[in-house]
């Protein structure tokens, strides 16, 4: 079969904040896919089975499995999808505020999510709370000032961009981890528009294949 | 701080200027030369705050790169942004699914391995620093390891040097000062050899700077 014809296949929890950027971008894109669950806290973690591992040596979620490959990293895939499908854009054409658009999302996928996630939460023990806590509001407080030179509407002036994709899911974070926004009103400011958007919407945890009936909206 | 050089700028700790970050490889591979400014993250409370680094660098990071009259911080972003405005030699594929891998790799080594091992994270451990370092290290070489088996010819991805490459020296590099036995990577060590022998690579080694002391010098 044709591999234009098979539908993407995207490997996501539902919880993911790196899974929920990809499905965002999916929705803006208009690209229809599956999903297959990925549960990261059953059986051990299913992301380290050893079907998954034929999948995704990596053995991270998001994978997607698009034209004949499979790739990990949700930035990567994101790039991916804005170079071989480039309607809606998701990246400025401005190279500049390409690069401010790259520095936000790098600062948060590099400098905040992986230090409150739940593999690295795991190994800090009783102090879950506070570490994730203390670099939520350290990378936030980096955020707010940034974002106070380059928002609009959104992140990067009024057209939705790939650092929009990884705002939101870090802030879903940030109130899962009980931070005080308060400090951070653009970054509310911000989240709070994005949310009106249907693609955050039909994207967001609470609405997936594998949310648990307790957290569906 | 120099607002009217037009050369671009290094701003690094000045305590650190001999670090081994990842964007000065692609100004050393591009031949775009550069000023370094450093920037003393101990006096003053930390020159990062003060209010006059503050309008050059609202994120108040370092290392960053001020460029085109703009200051940008995050390897990756300034790596691409670099390619997009100087692309000779290129350091992403033109093929999309291999400048892909590219980026995932890349975005593995500084989100999956980078963060969770270097100084500032370390600090906050205490006690089990070495610990720490070589569990993250040696997960993400695992990984690592086994996605370079399908990417990898002379380098990580084919035989053009890309953006992964860069990534992957300077955290070889680090997993070497942390002591991780390397043996059970051997794709990782032999394309860690063959960019060594490369002199963009060469010249920004920490082990070959004039203020190297004696004992770890090349």
């Amino acid at each position: 079969m044709s591999t234009a014809l098979v539908k993407p296949v995207l490997y996501s929890y539902f919880r993911s904040s790196c899974s929920w950027r990809v499905r965002i971008a999916l929705a803006l894109k208009g690209i229809a896919y599956d999903q297959e669950p990925v549960n990261l806290l059953k059986d051990g973690g299913q992301q380290f089975s050893t079907e998954f591992q034929v999948v995704n040596p990596m053995q991270q979620v998001p994978a997607l499995k698009i034209d004949g490959i499979i790739l990990s990293q949700s930035l990567a895939i994101i790039q991916y999808l804005e170079e071989t499908r480039p309607n809606p854009r998701l990246l400025p054409q401005d190279l500049k505020k390409r690069a401010q658009a790259r520095m936000i999302s790098d600062h948060i996928v590099s400098g905040i999510q992986p230090l409150q996630n739940l593999t690295f939460l795991k190994q800090v023990g009783g102090e879950k709370l506070e570490w994730a806590q203390r670099y939520i509001t350290c990378g936030f407080k980096a955020l707010e000032r940034i974002l106070q030179h380059t928002a609009g509407r959104y992140c990067i002036g009024d057209e939705v961009s790939m650092a929009d994709l990884c705002l939101v899911p870090q802030v879903y974070n940030a109130e899962r981890f009980k931070v005080d926004l308060a400090p951070y009103p653009t970054i509310t400011r911000i989240n709070k528009a994005l949310l009106e958007l249907e693609a955050f919407q039909v994207s967001h945890p609470c609405r997936q294949p594998d949310t648990p009936a307790e957290l569906r909206a």
